[in-house]
Formats: C-alpha cells, structure tokens, sequence
C-alpha cells in the first residue's frame, strides 16, 4: 500500500512540484493551501509524513504543528517543516514544537526526496 | 570643591615623590597614620580642611590633590570591562596612572556599545521589518519553486507532456514574480525610496537625509542666512554629520555667491542643464556650475561627486537612479570615465539594469583638478555627474549604454566590470574581475 503524504503549502507552485516529484516516487499526495483544516484531514484520513511550510494563510505552520503533537496519537508521526525563512530562531522553534525535520526553501529537489524516504521508513 | 574619588591615590604619589613617611605626614597634618593610610587608599574621603592640612605639609595646592573628579570615566570603563578579566578593583590606580589611556579607552568602549547597538538595530529590522520580510519570503518562494521546477524538467526525461506544458507556464510565472521581487529589494535597500531604512547609518547618510528633506536646497544661503544655515546644520545628530554639513553648507554658499539665482536660471533658459556651456558663459568653477545645477529648488537632476579614490563624497539620486549606500557604485557610470580623464568632457546616455519602466539617463561627467592651497600640497582631483532622466526618447535613438548601482544588487550577467557577485544571483552573475 502505497504511503500517503499530507502537504500544506500555500505557494501553488511549490505545491505542485512537490506533488508531481512525490508522486512519481510512488506516495500519495494529498494537498491543503492553508492550515486551518489541516489536523481534521490528518485525523480523518491515513497519513505517514506531513510537510507542512512555516508561513501560511490563517494558522501558521506552527500552529498547526503544535496542534498536531497535542494528540497523543499523533506524537510520532513525522513532520518535515518548511520555510524561506531560513533563521536559528525558526529552525529553534520548529524543533521546539515537535518538528522531524526542518528543511530551509530553497531545497533541493533530491535532499528533499531522501529526507523524506528517511523519515517515512524509520 | 568635587573631591575626586582618587584623592588618596594623588595623595600617596605626591607624599612617595617627596620621600615622605606617611606617618611623618599625619603627624604634621594632625591625623593618625592610620586614618591617612585609609585616605591614601582610597577608602575614606577627606575633608576640605584636612586636604588644605596635607596639601600645605605637602607643598602642593589642594586642586593638586583632588584633581578632576573621574567619576563618570571610571563608570564608564567598568561598564566596558564588563565579561572581561581587567582589574577592576585597580581601575581608579589605572585611570589615576594613565588618564590619556583610561580616556581612550572608555571612548572606544563608548563606541563598541553604539556600534552593537546599532548591529542590534539593523538585526532587528530585518527580522521585523514587515515589508523587507515579505519581499524576501516572497522572493524565496519563487526561487524555491523555480528550483525545484527546473529540476524535475532537467532530471525527468520522460515527463508527460501536460506536466511539461504546466511547468513550462510555472517557471515564467515564477521568474516574472522573482524579477519583481529582486526589483523591490533593491529599490528599498539601495534606494533613498526606503524612508525608514534611511533611519539607522552612517554620518554620512545623516547628511544626505538632512539635505534630502531640504529638497537638496539650501534655500537660506540665496537669501544670505549663512549663519541660520549653518546653526540647522548644528542639529545633525553624529558629530562628523555636523563636520561635513558645514563643510557642505560653506562650498554651497560659495557657489551661490559665485553662480547668482538669477544667473543659473537665465542660462539654464538658454543652454538647458548644460554644465559646461554655463561654465564657459558665465567664467564660472566647471565643479560649482555641477552642483549649482542640482541644487536649484526642484531641480529633477540627480548628482554624485567622487574624490581622486573614487569614493563617493556627494550623492542627490534621481528618481529611478539609486546611489549606493555604502561600499563601490557602478565601475561603468561615465563619473569614472571623467575621473580617469581630469578636464575631458564625458557623455553618455544609460540604462539602468534590474528598473522596470522608463529608465533612460542622460550622465554628463567631469574631473578637475582640486586647486593645491600651498606648495606640496597633495594632488587630488574631483569628479562630478549630473544625473538626467531623459523623458523623450527618439524612435531612431541608439540602445543606451548599460550600467547598475552596484555589483552586490545588479543583475546584469556577464558585465566584465563585475568586481563581485550579485546576492540577487549568486553565481550566475559571471566571472569576478581580478581574483
């Protein structure tokens, strides 16, 4: 059974390059532009990884990430967090909320496919 | 009288220079050794009366012994010895020993502190300031899907044909955004459109602020208000700010005395803003006629000056034309050109890179020698150029001559002049001139 990967990422066109390299990678991708029903899909459907981008419309990345660990269920899933802000401050506070894995925009296409092979098979 | 807290420390070197036993000396000024001992150390204050008593047995005034009052000084040098191993506990010995050093010293922690403060700021603005942050975010964004779009056309060969196709449309989409962004960017870092990001810098950034608001035009000196023109350059915050608002505000005042209203208006009639036909009409300074031209009230002209080193010692920017803040401008402005050729008149007609929307200037640029005030004087020379925008551009008219601001925000790949790369292109901006 293929994997399924939730991505929140508001930038359409980020959106679809990540789909499209997921995709052919074998996972299934589902997709959210803004964070506000993002723990009901998660809840509500299979998911084995969420790439989740730092700054969106409405709740930001953060705070659907918090929301996320706050289920005691939801703990271990992995979560890889983007961001064009690349700062200390940011990276501190991803993995201070319970982040996976931070990963600064841009990335590379192949980083970013084997980050998440890694995360998904641990 | 403000007794110096290093009264004792005077005292014990003016009695050790005499060769006198302190207990000889509080006998004579009719005190215990021990209370003087305490004195001497720093560690009881003295009386008016009992400095008059030692400074008579000494043979000294009592301003001798106390001396300035160092209080601040010494302050000061604990706040900048804060986090380091100095003796604190011999920091009056010190300031008492070496008041030239402790001085210095306490100036260039002074310093340090602004300086940190300032870095604070200037961190602190580009983690808050909203517009810089969203345009950065906004340009990454782009660049992010441009990447990583880029890639899967390059390393997918056998990509289906309506992904190509909406790939193909993403990255067009995508680089039009990046273009607009790295258009912002540099508008507002380069820029004098950037109002508050003017707010923190260099003294010389103070003056071009002040004379900014002034329209560039210091409308006093035509009415003969040297003195009022002077005192609102004494409001400049930095002390060198002040230093070179003087030196501005008297070369202006010269000029005016040299090139009358009136004069500059009825030859700009007749020659428009050329410099060198009103130089040579009116037998005036080719330099003075320069700057006349620019900081006539409203005048659109913008105007740079560079010394002998290139450096940039005078910047009016015109719309759409930025000057550097800090660091080299465009090696190819025709100011160098002129700078290389002292008395050679320089002309060309220039393309801003990276602007969108009209951004043709005519640069008229002249070096002269500065006249030496004595023998062995140093031979320098000044460059000038005026900045005009050209509104009407002929359909047969040449394709302009490309310049930018500077090498760290031009996106012009492949300028032989480029002396380092563009942060808005990272490599792509082409080979690097001397390394």
């Amino acid at each position: 059974m293929e994997q399924q990967v939730l991505l929140i990422e508001d930038e359409p066109n980020i959106a679809e390059a990540i789909r499209y390299l997921l995709t052919r990678a074998g996972f299934g991708v589902r997709w959210l532009s803004n964070g506000d029903q993002a723990l009901a899909d998660i809840l509500a459907n299979r998911t084995d990884l969420v790439i989740l981008d730092l700054m969106l419309p409405g709740q930001s990345g953060l705070d659907v990430l918090k929301s996320v660990r706050a289920v005691a269920a939801l703990a271990a899933l992995p979560v890889i967090m983007l961001t064009a802000k690349g700062q200390a401050r940011d990276r501190e506070a991803a993995e201070h909320a319970g982040a996976s894995l931070f990963m600064a925009k841009p990335f590379s296409n192949a980083a970013f496919l084997a980050a998440v092979q890694d995360l998904v098979t641990q | 009288m403000a007794l110096s807290r290093l009264i004792g420390s005077r005292l014990r070197d003016q009695r050790q220079g005499r060769g006198l036993l302190q207990s000889d000396v509080a006998a004579r000024a009719g005190m215990s050794a021990s209370y003087l001992n305490l004195i001497e150390h720093n560690r009881r204050r003295v009386s008016a009366q009992g400095l008059t008593r030692l400074a008579e047995v000494l043979g000294c005034t009592p301003d001798d012994l106390s001396g300035p009052d160092e209080t601040g000084l010494t302050q000061d040098l604990r706040d900048g010895a804060i986090g380091t191993s100095a003796e604190i506990d011999r920091i009056d010995e010190f300031v008492l020993r070496f008041p030239g050093w402790a001085q210095a010293m306490a100036q260039l922690a002074g310093r340090v502190a602004l300086a940190e403060r300032t870095v604070a700021a200037l961190n602190d603005r580009l983690d808050h300031d909203p517009y810089l942050s969203h345009t950065l975010h906004d340009l990454l964004s782009a660049l992010s899907a441009v990447r990583s779009t880029a890639a899967i056309l390059v390393e997918t060969p056998d990509i289906e044909a309506d992904w190509q196709a909406r790939f193909y449309r993403n990255l067009h989409d995508d680089s039009e955004r990046m273009a607009r962004g790295a258009e912002a960017l540099t508008a507002y870092l380069d820029g004098f459109e950037g109002g508050e990001a003017a707010q923190v810098g260099t003294p010389h950034e103070e003056l071009d602020r002040w004379l900014a608001a002034q329209g560039w035009h210091l409308a006093g000196l035509e009415e003969g208000a040297l003195d009022a023109v002077l005192a609102d350059a004494e409001t400049l915050q930095s002390t060198a700010a002040r230093s070179m608002a003087r030196a501005v505000v008297l070369r202006a005042a010269a000029d005016v005395a040299a090139l009358p209203m009136a004069q500059m208006q009825a030859a700009i009639g007749e020659f428009g803003p050329d410099p060198l036909r009103i130089a040579a009409r009116l037998g005036a300074d080719t330099l003075a006629v320069f700057r006349r031209i620019a900081t006539l009230p409203g005048s659109v002209l913008g105007l740079v000056i560079c010394d002998a080193s290139g450096g940039l010692v005078f910047r009016k920017p015109a719309a759409g034309f930025a000057i550097p803040r800090f660091g080299a401008s465009c090696p190819l402005w025709p100011l160098f050109t002129a700078l290389r050729r002292p008395m050679t008149a320089v002309e060309q007609q220039v393309a801003v890179t990276g602007r969108a929307g009209p951004s043709r200037y005519l640069l008229r640029a002249y070096a002269q020698p500065v006249r030496p005030t004595h023998f062995g004087a140093p031979d320098m020379c000044d460059a000038a150029m005026l900045i005009q925008p050209v509104t009407t551009v002929p359909s047969d008219a040449r394709q302009p001559f490309a310049v930018g601001t500077t090498c760290r925000i031009c996106v012009q790949v492949d300028c032989e002049a480029r002396r380092e790369p563009s942060v808005l292109m990272g490599q792509k901006s082409g080979p690097v001139l001397g390394f």
